[in-house]
């Protein structure tokens, strides 16, 4: 057990998330839940950390920040050095957009477009022209190996493969971070696992993960461990293999 | 700008995408559109067919030309008024032209005269009944815009001896005389053998009533061989170009009262009719008719409406978690905003391509069945079409298309 309260800082390193004593307070009329009680969180580059907790943990809360699909109630969190708590819709959809590659426990394909379509969605929302997307999409189908498989329909293609599809889509527009909501939660152990050996292959690549679970084998893939537990930090430390 | 195409490109793409979806839901939800589009289009076809078909009409007539009969075109004379008038007879024409020849700078050209009844014209075996016979001189042309298929009009010198020649209707001359030329045949009118010297080309129907390809025309002094009563007796007046109809119809007036020997004070005993007289009677059948389309279209676009914000709201619930989805992808709320109002529009717009393909259906089919109603689709009426059928889209889109782009991201992505 590393550091409690204060998070971790390291030199060196460029750093990418800075969350500073976060609170998020959600009013439910006759009583406040604090679903983030004063979180401290630092992420750096090419950092690879699992974010585990029960539930009512504040771990979904904290995700939502994460991915700046949320803004915190109080505190201090800068991306990249912009500060996030200030940013209208317009900006966190920007950020959300160029910074954050999300991938969800049930892919959220759109299950009507093809592999490929799926994958250059961001760069719809880009502005991206067509050509150069449909380019971009092809090189982030072929680095998860789905290179032959980009013109199927999403129900054409296996849960793993269609995990691999919303990886492409998280990787194509190149985000600081990857963010993974249980992302071998719908499969079998063994594509699981696969799906765990990419993730490996992307943090040797010098990507970012956030990695967010409940299961203490796929959290064991990550190199740092975040626990979380009533709405605050209660653990924060590498992993030694 | 290259972020809004982008989108737009995705908004219509994914509009499609649904339409082809939900085929039979798309399909019944535009019904109310259709249904205002065919209306809207129709009254418009209409509209259009009557304009062109009287504008014909009044251009078979001249718009320079009065027409001085008994009685007025569209009856504002009582009957009683009418019926101790003198008839009109031949030879005011002729007084007429002295009268204006005599008038320094008139606003009369010519007056010719024409007298008219029925008859058969029969060749060989063949015969056409309820013929339109007109007795008239060789200066009937210059108030008449026909133009011939061949042959010509008789000369001044064939109407003062009396030439038994005719010139006949587009109709007759098809009728009687199938794949050969008519000219110099032999016809019998009445009781008389006319020699044929011309075939007018076709013209058409007057506002639908009555047949100008239907006709023969006589010299006005051979007329009087083969019928001593005339179903009726006009004097065409045509002005100079350069005057007013206002004005010229003015000096008529004075003209026709002299002939008449009407005594100051004493009101006219005869009628001067002209096409604007007709042009005032169309107007409340053409509101009424706007009117009418109005009221259906607005009635059942207002259903159409309803119907695609409903779908709209069912299509947001639906796809909850794919908005929540898009917008962790860097949609905006405006993109949001934009792709269920392309998709309520791209309804709309499918139902208002039904609905004008409907009414060009129904439009050919009118043809086929009553050739001579008068229908007629301008690009306009399309343009139109199209413009209601997306502001209908953008009516009933916005408030289901504005709940989607307010979802929060997260509960949206958690929605199940």
């Amino acid at each position: 057990m590393a550091n409690i309260s204060k998070p971790r800082v390291e030199t060196g390193r460029e750093l990418i998330i800075e969350i500073a004593s976060v609170f998020k307070i959600y009013d439910l009329g006759s009583t406040q839940v604090r679903a983030l009680n004063g979180v401290d969180l630092n992420i750096y580059k090419n950092d690879y950390l699992a974010i585990m907790g029960p539930s009512g943990s504040g771990k979904s809360t904290l995700m939502n920040l994460l991915g700046c699909l949320d803004t915190p109630s109080t505190g201090r969190y800068f991306f990249k050095g912009h500060n996030v708590a200030e940013m209208d819709d317009d900006e966190l959809a920007h950020i959300r957009n160029r910074e954050i590659g999300f991938v969800f426990q049930s892919f959220n394909l759109l299950p009507r477009a093809t592999a490929l379509r799926n994958v250059e969605l961001p760069l719809v929302y880009a502005g991206m022209s067509g050509h150069e997307r449909t380019e971009k999409a092809r090189q982030a189908c072929e680095r998860v190996g789905l290179a032959d498989r980009s013109h199927h329909k999403p129900n054409e293609l296996s849960g793993g493969q269609r995990q691999r599809v919303a990886i492409a889509r998280a990787l194509v527009n190149n985000p600081a971070i990857i963010l993974a909501d249980e992302p071998t939660g719908n499969l079998d152990t063994k594509t699981g696992e696969e799906i765990m050996a990419l993730f490996e292959n992307l943090y040797l690549q010098g990507h970012t993960i956030i990695l967010v679970t409940h299961e203490e084998d796929i959290a064991r893939h990550a190199h740092r461990l975040v626990r979380l537990r009533d709405g605050k930090i209660e653990s924060d430390a590498m992993i030694t293999k | 700008m290259r972020l809004f195409i982008s989108e737009l490109i995705e908004s219509i793409r994914i509009a499609l995408e649904q339409l082809r979806a939900h085929k039979m839901r798309a399909g019944l939800t535009t019904l109310g559109v259709v249904i205002g589009i065919v209306a809207v289009t129709l009254m418009g076809v209409a509209i259009n067919g009557i304009n062109i078909g009287f504008q014909n009409s009044m251009n078979m007539l001249g718009s320079d030309i009065f027409y001085v009969e008994k009685q007025s075109w569209v009856g504002e004379d009582e009957w009683w008024q009418i019926k101790d008038r003198p008839d009109i007879k031949a030879d005011y024409a002729e007084q007429l032209n002295t009268i204006f020849a005599n008038t320094t700078d008139s606003t009369l050209a010519l007056a010719v005269p024409s007298l008219q009844r029925g008859g058969n014209v029969k060749y060989e075996g063949n015969e056409v009944n309820r013929v339109w016979i007109t007795g008239t001189t060789d200066k009937y042309v210059l108030t008449n815009t026909a133009s011939y298929t061949e042959g010509r009009f008789f000369t001044e010198a064939e109407v003062n001896s009396s030439a038994m020649v005719c010139i006949i209707g587009f109709d007759v001359a098809k009728e009687l005389f199938p794949g050969i030329s008519p000219i110099g045949k032999k016809v019998r009118i009445r009781k008389a053998t006319f020699e044929i010297i011309g075939v007018f080309a076709r013209q058409g129907s007057f506002l639908g009533l009555f047949s100008f390809d239907n006709q023969a025309v006589v010299p006005i002094t051979a007329m009087a061989k083969i019928s001593s009563r005339h179903w009726g007796a006009e004097v065409r007046v045509k002005k100079q170009p350069w005057a007013s109809m206002d004005e010229a119809r003015d000096e008529l007036t004075g003209a026709m009262r002299r002939v008449r020997g009407l005594m100051p004070g004493i009101e006219d005993d005869f009628a001067i009719n002209e096409t604007k007289s007709f042009e005032e009677e169309l107007g409340p059948i053409k509101s009424g008719i706007a009117i009418a389309g109005i009221f259906i279209t607005g009635l059942s676009l207002f259903v159409g409406a309803i119907g695609i914000m409903n779908i709209t709201f069912v299509s947001v619930k639906e796809r909850t978690r794919e908005i929540g989805t898009r917008r962790a992808l860097g949609a905006r709320k405006r993109s949001i905003l934009m792709q269920f109002l392309v998709e309520a529009v791209s309804v709309c717009m499918l139902g208002g391509v039904i609905g004008l393909c409907l009414t060009l259906a129904i439009k050919f089919g009118l043809a086929y069945v009553v050739p001579n109603f008068p229908l007629e689709m301008s690009p306009f009426l399309i343009f139109i079409a199209i413009l209601v059928a997306m502001f209908t889209g953008v009516v009933s889109g916005f408030a289901p298309a504005l709940t989607a782009a307010r979802l929060d991201p997260a509960t949206a992505l958690r929605h199940e």
